[in-house]
């Protein structure tokens, strides 16, 4: 049993680097998406701001699952033909945004409207007050939920499996199919996700700390 | 504009400024000058307009109709007859040449007292960090905070983190100060600190427009009060004339006679 395991490590090593590439693309595609449309739900004009509104609705009412379904075999339906890589990237990314889109929103509600007007009454613009004054007494309320959902992304991509992807449970789930060891492979699989996502809580707790210096 | 031929042009020019939140007027056609150098108060009971003529004079809040000229240049607007809003940049750097000091404080929590006010030096006015230092240095010095360049707001006490707010404002070298109601929030006993301060300001020569509750120290400090009531100038003139218990306005009447009988 341990020999075929150990033989099969190489193939799940694979699976591992693929769930890892399709995390890290998620959670850096949606930080830049969720973002820049966050700040356009707090700050836009108000068109953009229902368009924003809407999109996040949306897409935070419907299960990763469909929306994945959708972008893989419902898209190809208007003539649009992803490959599974990444139409399982384009419905992670989708949720994801709309998750950070709320996140931005709640953190930078939190900032009192006193730190804008002190911003505006030295002369900086806009840009300016953001970069200097609101994101970074924001960051500290953003992070905490962000982590979660990177964390969450990291598990999450686990669904990519289902479109045909060989990540690390679709790798799982084969050496399994060939070896019927199902417990001690489950078992290898749940320790390498809690694995990963203890170090991103750890890493997080600490940049927490670095920032607890902002108080209330 | 210079109706008014005798006088040179005033460095803060307010002319019948309106302003409606819905449908309560909240400043009806104000008018205001300060001259270079001078200290106007503005009192009134609470509602009548002051803080919202404060905020439109560096374009806090936008107004209706009317002009505000600082220095000759219309302050939110390209112009007063085209009403149309300056761009971003622009209206940044017309609020970089009016300082504020705000009831509530408003440090960057994240920000020691001098990066406070290093921030506007450095990415306002171009200053590098040993500049902005030296010079935020200067301005904790002369509001006696010299020893806490390096303390973060929450370490400070109320009165500190005023003093270091107006260290900010001024450390910009605004053409006019603006403070709304500065002392407001302080405890009785940090009031005498910050006054102390604004009264060395103004000793300086620095132009200042203000609104206060302190009575004793609009009368001590200022050149000219103005009295507001309903979002209109009711009554302007010298601290004397204004505060005289005999005035023959009589909102201003009651407003003092109100003021007393709650201060003393």
């Amino acid at each position: 049993m341990v020999g075929q395991i150990l033989y099969a490590l190489p193939f799940l090593a694979q699976g591992f680097a693929l769930t890892l590439w399709v995390s890290l693309l998620v959670v850096v595609l949606s930080l830049i998406a969720g973002v820049t449309l966050g700040v356009g739900l707090v700050y836009g004009p108000a068109p953009l701001r229902w368009a924003v509104r809407i999109f996040s609705d949306t897409i935070r009412g419907i299960p990763i699952l469909v929306l994945m379904f959708f972008v893989y075999y419902g898209l190809p339906a208007i003539g649009l033909h992803l490959p599974s890589f990444w139409a399982a990237v384009l419905a992670l990314t989708l949720f994801k945004t709309a998750q950070v889109i709320e996140y931005l929103r709640g953190a930078v509600a939190s900032i009192p409207k006193g730190q804008s007007e002190a911003a505006m009454a030295i002369g900086l613009t806009f840009r300016q007050r953001l970069t200097y004054v609101i994101f970074p007494q924001a960051f500290r309320r953003f992070l905490p939920p962000w982590i979660n959902g990177v964390t969450d992304a990291v598990k999450g991509s686990a669904l990519v499996s289902l479109l045909g992807i060989t990540d690390l449970m679709q790798a799982i789930n084969q050496v399994i199919g060939r070896t019927y060891e199902a417990m001690p492979l489950y078992i290898l699989g749940a320790l390498i996700y809690f694995a990963v996502n203890y170090a991103l809580s750890l890493a997080s707790r600490r940049l927490e700390r670095r920032f607890s210096f902002i108080r209330e | 504009m210079s109706e008014t031929s005798n006088a040179g042009p005033a460095l803060l020019d307010v002319r019948d400024v309106s302003k409606a939140f819905g449908a309560v007027e909240v400043l009806r056609s104000v008018s205001l000058q300060v001259e270079r150098g001078e200290v106007v108060t503005v009192i009134g009971p609470s509602g009548s307009g002051k803080t919202t003529l404060l905020r439109c004079v560096n374009f806090l809040e936008s107004y209706d109709s009317g002009s505000i000229r600082i220095d000759g240049k219309e302050v939110g607007y390209l112009s007063a007859g085209t009403r149309q809003r300056r761009g971003e940049r622009d209206l940044a750097a017309m609020r970089a040449e009016t300082g504020m000091v705000f009831q509530s404080f408003n440090l960057f929590p994240h920000l020691t007292a001098a990066g406070n006010i290093m921030l506007g030096l450095t990415k306002v006015r171009g200053k590098s960090q040993a500049e902005a230092r030296q010079a935020a240095e200067h301005w904790l010095g002369r509001v006696g905070l010299a020893h806490k360049a390096d303390s973060l707001p929450a370490e400070l006490s109320g009165g500190q983190q005023q003093r270091v707010g107006i260290a900010r404002a001024v450390a910009m070298e605004p053409k006019i100060l603006l403070l709304d109601e500065i002392t407001s929030a302080l405890d009785p006993e940090l009031v005498g600190e910050v006054l102390a301060v604004v009264r060395s300001l103004a000793e300086d020569g620095m132009t200042m427009l203000m609104v206060t509750h302190e009575m004793a120290f609009a009368r001590d400090a200022s050149s000219r009060i103005v009295f507001m009531a309903d979002g209109g100038v009711s009554a302007v003139g010298p601290p004397k004339e204004i505060l005289a218990a005999e005035t023959s306005n009589d909102r201003l009447r009651t407003f003092l006679a109100r003021f007393r009988a709650s201060h003393f």
